[in-house]
This record gives C-alpha cells, sequence and structure tokens, in this order.
C-alpha cells in the first residue's frame, strides 16, 4: 500500500531556527530520506514553502473564491510530505516515527490508489 | 436423533465456536466485514442443514470452509454488480489460498494465533480507544451490538455505524492483522491489556449511568485475561492483570450491604468474599512477579490486592508492605491518582501526619482538579487527626464532586458520622 505521510511543525519557531540548527535539521532530513530510499519505501516527497506562500481556491454554491493563506490557519501548518509504499499502517508509522521531527506531527494517510486516473 | 438437532443445540455449538471461526475466516478472506458476514450465513447454512445432516464431525471445518465459500459467492455478487478490479483480486487471493485441509482446525496454533492476531487488530492504536472496547466487546467476546451499545451507553444504531467505520478504517488503512513483531510487541500488549481492564473497570466502578455494578462486565473482561493467557503463555503483565481482576471481583459482593449502599473497606464482611477467587488470584501474583526484572504495573497492582484480600481483617492488613508497594508503583507507573492512594497506604502504616502533606502537596499541585477521592481523602484524614471542621469542609468538597449516587450517600455518610 502507499501511504502519505504529512508533515506539521510550527513554521515561526523552524524560522527562528539558528543556522546550525537549520543545517542539522537538512542534515537528518537528508539522512532520513536517502534510508527510505535504500529500503526501498520511498515514492516521493518534498519540503514545502512557508504557508504564507500559499493560495487557496474554495469552491461552493456555483462560486470560485480565491484567497490568500492555507485553507485553515493552524497551529501547525504543513511543511513537507512524504509518499512511502509500506506493507501495512504498522509499516507506515514506523517508518513516520522515523522522520526527524523534533516538535510536530505527522499524518498518516492511506493512498486509494484504486481511484488513481493514471 | 437427527431430529433432535434443534435451533439451540447448533446456536450452542455456534456460540462456542464463533470466536475461532471469525479469526479465521478473516485471515482466509483478508477483509473484516467480508469474513463476518460469512461466519453469519455459514451459521444460517447449519440451522438449515444440520438437523438433516447432523452435526458434523469437525463442526469448526465446516462452519469455516461453508463461511469462506459465502464470502467467496459475496465476492462474486459484488463482480457482476460492480465489475470491481479490487473485488477480482480479492477473489483471486482467496483463492490462491486454496481449501484449507480439515485437518488444520483442530486445536491448532494456526488458530490460535488467528484469535490472537485478531485481538491485537482490535486494540490497535490506530483506533480510538472506545472502538477498541467496542470492537473487542463485539468481535473477539461475541457480544451482540446491541449489547455492546449498551455496555457503552450509546444507542445501536450509533454503535452499529461506529463498528463499520471502525472495520472499514482497518480495511482501507491497511492496520495489519497480525502479532506485532518483538520490536512492537511490549507495546502492543500493554494496549491489550489497557482494552481489557477498561472492559473491566467499566463493570467494577462503571463511569456513566447510575454507577451500578455490571458483574457481567468483569466476567467478560477475565474471561478475554483469560483467553490471552492461554494464547500469549507467560507474560507477567497478563497474570498480574487476570490476578488483579480475579482480586477484585472475588470482593465485589462484599461491597454493598444488603440494602445495596456502598460499604469501606473496613466495614465489609469478609466472610461474603469469594475465597477460591482469591486463591487463584493469590497464586497468579507469585507467577506475575516472579521475574523481579520483569515486574510491571498491573503485577504490583495485583500484590496490593492479594495483601487486602488475605488480610483477616481491616486492622490485621499488612499496611507496611502495602505502602512500600505503592512506592514500586510510583516509580512503575508515577501518576497523581497512584500518589494519593500511596498516601493512604502510608497513613495506615505510620499515621495520618505524613499523609496529611502528601495529600495537600497534592492538591496544591492542581493535578486533579474535581477528583472527589482526593477530597474524601484529606476530609478522612482529617478525620483521624481529630480536626472535625476541616474534615467536614472537605466532605462536603467531595460531596460537591461526586457523580455517582450510591458514592454520594456513603460521604454523607461519613460526613453525618462526624458529629
Amino acid at each position: 500500500m502507499q501511504y502519505l505521510l504529512m508533515i506539521y511543525a510550527n513554521e515561526a519557531a523552524f524560522a527562528q531556527a539558528t543556522p546550525e540548527q537549520g543545517k542539522a535539521m537538512t542534515e537528518a532530513y537528508a539522512k532520513f530520506t536517502q534510508d527510505i530510499v535504500k529500503s526501498g519505501h520511498l515514492k516521493g516527497g518534498d519540503r514545502l514553502k512557508p504557508s504564507n506562500t500559499a493560495t487557496t481556491i474554495r469552491r461552493g454554491d456555483g462560486k470560485t473564491l480565491m484567497s490568500d493563506g492555507p485553507f485553515a490557519e493552524t497551529r501547525e501548518q504543513l511543511g513537507g510530505y512524504y509518499i512511502i509504499e509500506a506493507k501495512d499502517l504498522d509499516e507506515a508509522t514506523m517508518i513516520a516515527e522515523k522522520i526527524p521531527l523534533t516538535s510536530g506531527a505527522v499524518e498518516v494517510r492511506p493512498i486509494d490508489s484504486m481511484a488513481r486516473q493514471y | 436423533m437427527d431430529a433432535l438437532i434443534d435451533h439451540k443445540a447448533i446456536e450452542a455449538v455456534y456460540r462456542n465456536e464463533a470466536g475461532r471461526v471469525l479469526a479465521t475466516l478473516i485471515r482466509l478472506v483478508g477483509d473484516f466485514e467480508l469474513a463476518e458476514e460469512g461466519a453469519q450465513e455459514a451459521f444460517e447454512a447449519a440451522l438449515d442443514r444440520w438437523p438433516k445432516i447432523g452435526v458434523p464431525g469437525n463442526p469448526r471445518a465446516w462452519l469455516v470452509n461453508t463461511g469462506r465459500h459465502k464470502a467467496i459467492d459475496r465476492l462474486r455478487r459484488r463482480i457482476n454488480l460492480r465489475g470491481k478490479l479490487k473485488a477480482v483480486a480479492a477473489e483471486a487471493a482467496i483463492e490462491l489460498q486454496g481449501e484449507p485441509a480439515v485437518a488444520d482446525f483442530a486445536e491448532s496454533e494456526e488458530i490460535a494465533d488467528d484469535r490472537l492476531r485478531l485481538i491485537f487488530t482490535c486494540c490497535h492504536p490506530a483506533l480510538a480507544m472506545e472502538t477498541r472496547v467496542a470492537l473487542t466487546l463485539r468481535v473477539v467476546c461475541g457480544l451482540p451490538t446491541p449489547a455492546v451499545a449498551s455496555v457503552l451507553l450509546v444507542s445501536e444504531e450509533a454503535m452499529a455505524q461506529r463498528l463499520v467505520r471502525a472495520k472499514a478504517k482497518i480495511r482501507e488503512a491497511g492496520i495489519p492483522y497480525q502479532v506485532p513483531d518483538r520490536a512492537l510487541l511490549a507495546e502492543r500488549l500493554a494496549g491489550v491489556l489497557a482494552v481489557v481492564y477498561l472492559v473491566f473497570t467499566e463493570g467494577y466502578a462503571p463511569s456513566v449511568g447510575d454507577g451500578a455494578v455490571r458483574p457481567e462486565l468483569c466476567e467478560e473482561a477475565i474471561r478475554l485475561a483469560r483467553l490471552i493467557d492461554q494464547l500469549l503463555p507467560g507474560q507477567p503483565e497478563v497474570l498480574g492483570l487476570l490476578s488483579l481482576m480475579l482480586l477484585h471481583s472475588a470482593r465485589l459482593d462484599g461491597r454493598r450491604d444488603g440494602a445495596g449502599e456502598l460499604l469501606l473497606l473496613e466495614e465489609q464482611d469478609r466472610g461474603r468474599w469469594d475465597r477460591a477467587r482469591i486463591a487463584e488470584g493469590a497464586a497468579l501474583v507469585e507467577r506475575a512477579l516472579a521475574d523481579s526484572s520483569a515486574i510491571g504495573p498491573y503485577g504490583v497492582q495485583a500484590a496490593i490486592a492479594a495483601l487486602h484480600a488475605q488480610a483477616p481483617s481491616f486492622a490485621e492488613t499488612d499496611w507496611p508492605q502495602i505502602a512500600g508497594l505503592y512506592q514500586v508503583l510510583l516509580r512503575l507507573q508515577p501518576s497523581p491518582v497512584v500518589e494519593l492512594n500511596a498516601a493512604a497506604a502510608l497513613s495506615m502504616a505510620e499515621g495520618p501526619m505524613r499523609a496529611l502533606s502528601l495529600v495537600d502537596a497534592l492538591a496544591a499541585r492542581g493535578e486533579l482538579p474535581n477528583y472527589a477521592p482526593l477530597p474524601a481523602a484529606r476530609a478522612d484524614l482529617l478525620q483521624r487527626l481529630g480536626r472535625i471542621e476541616e474534615a467536614a469542609a472537605a466532605y462536603s468538597d467531595a460531596i460537591g464532586l461526586v457523580r455517582h449516587a450510591a458514592e454520594r450517600r456513603l460521604l454523607m455518610r461519613r460526613l453525618a458520622s462526624l458529629f
């Protein structure tokens, strides 16, 4: 099965990190990514630019509205994601637990491959 | 005589086998709901066929094979209706498993493993705690949905929906149907035991409703713990929990007087305690604590319960040892509630003075707001110190917080006894 791992963390805290902390974090993520490439679990993933770069399109009542910012204001913001292949939820959560996140949350969602249109 | 095989007899066979049949079917068909439907249809088929052909020599094998065929039929109908690729793939998977040999259906390791897998799936941490309890009662214990609904005090409809959603999550999110490997086993087993203990405490001291004891839930939890011990033998915390529940349930009858009013431990008639259960529980504690490197919180709580249960009277209870065990428990499982109990035990071992300062410190930290046992314990200590006015105020605080009517009446009785 494939799972989407959505990484939520506090951007404000992240922005205040020292250059050393930033470097250490980048290295930790690079190592984690290499590990799941080697183990064959990685299908894709990237870091996202901060949520103040987000644009939201909202549709309803036959109208479309464009607005500045993420679709929901939350204390922690979606900052990156991985797509992984795992045999079941236990394997997926074990991989998610290894994401070098110091504070925040990872949402693990199964991908509905039956609905894939390509 | 075949004609004598009535509905009741078949139902008895089914009730005995249902858990095992369902657990094995889930493995064979790889889908919770499909397996449940298959098991249900197999039972209906048994009601129809067994009066004609007699009860098969191996009813479990018959039920599993019939259930498996019914599940395949259901998949075929789904394919015809919707032409879904997924269903074809699922059927191919079942067919590949092939017809299980009848020999597979003895009390084999495979069957035992199926039941254990099912327990771990139902208690998976990716499900909400209430859902774990509901699924375990429904699927592992085989309680009908209306009974599970009444245990958790929700409507039958809400419970049926919750169960459907839970099974959908198991299927769609890929919650595995397996006994966790070594790396996860201890943590997951602790999660399973938490579900079992929650079922027990909902029977022993219900958190919802009028607070009336439900012994049948206690028995269900004990049955579950016995099953887990049988499937996964020698786990100290399984033994500890089983022992703890036996020791608590042995005293269940003595907790109330003839009018159904709650009694304090020192007021209980120890002649009403179930001695056979206490003996069984006490023997299990020894095994739970045999390996000093693997002592867990349930084992320690069971040891405390065993000392209470085996004491000839309240006064002759081994309070110093109980107070010592609470210190062990505090190290294993630090929590304000354990601290409060530890202080109460300490007061019995060495008098109320130091215990009161511990309870006051606990209250000052504000970690147990609105927790009636805290002011109730303070009131007791103050009463024993002769500080009657303060004791009365603390009992009033406790009475204002307590939820169940029977507990409130007990506190009112204690308040009245002050003057």
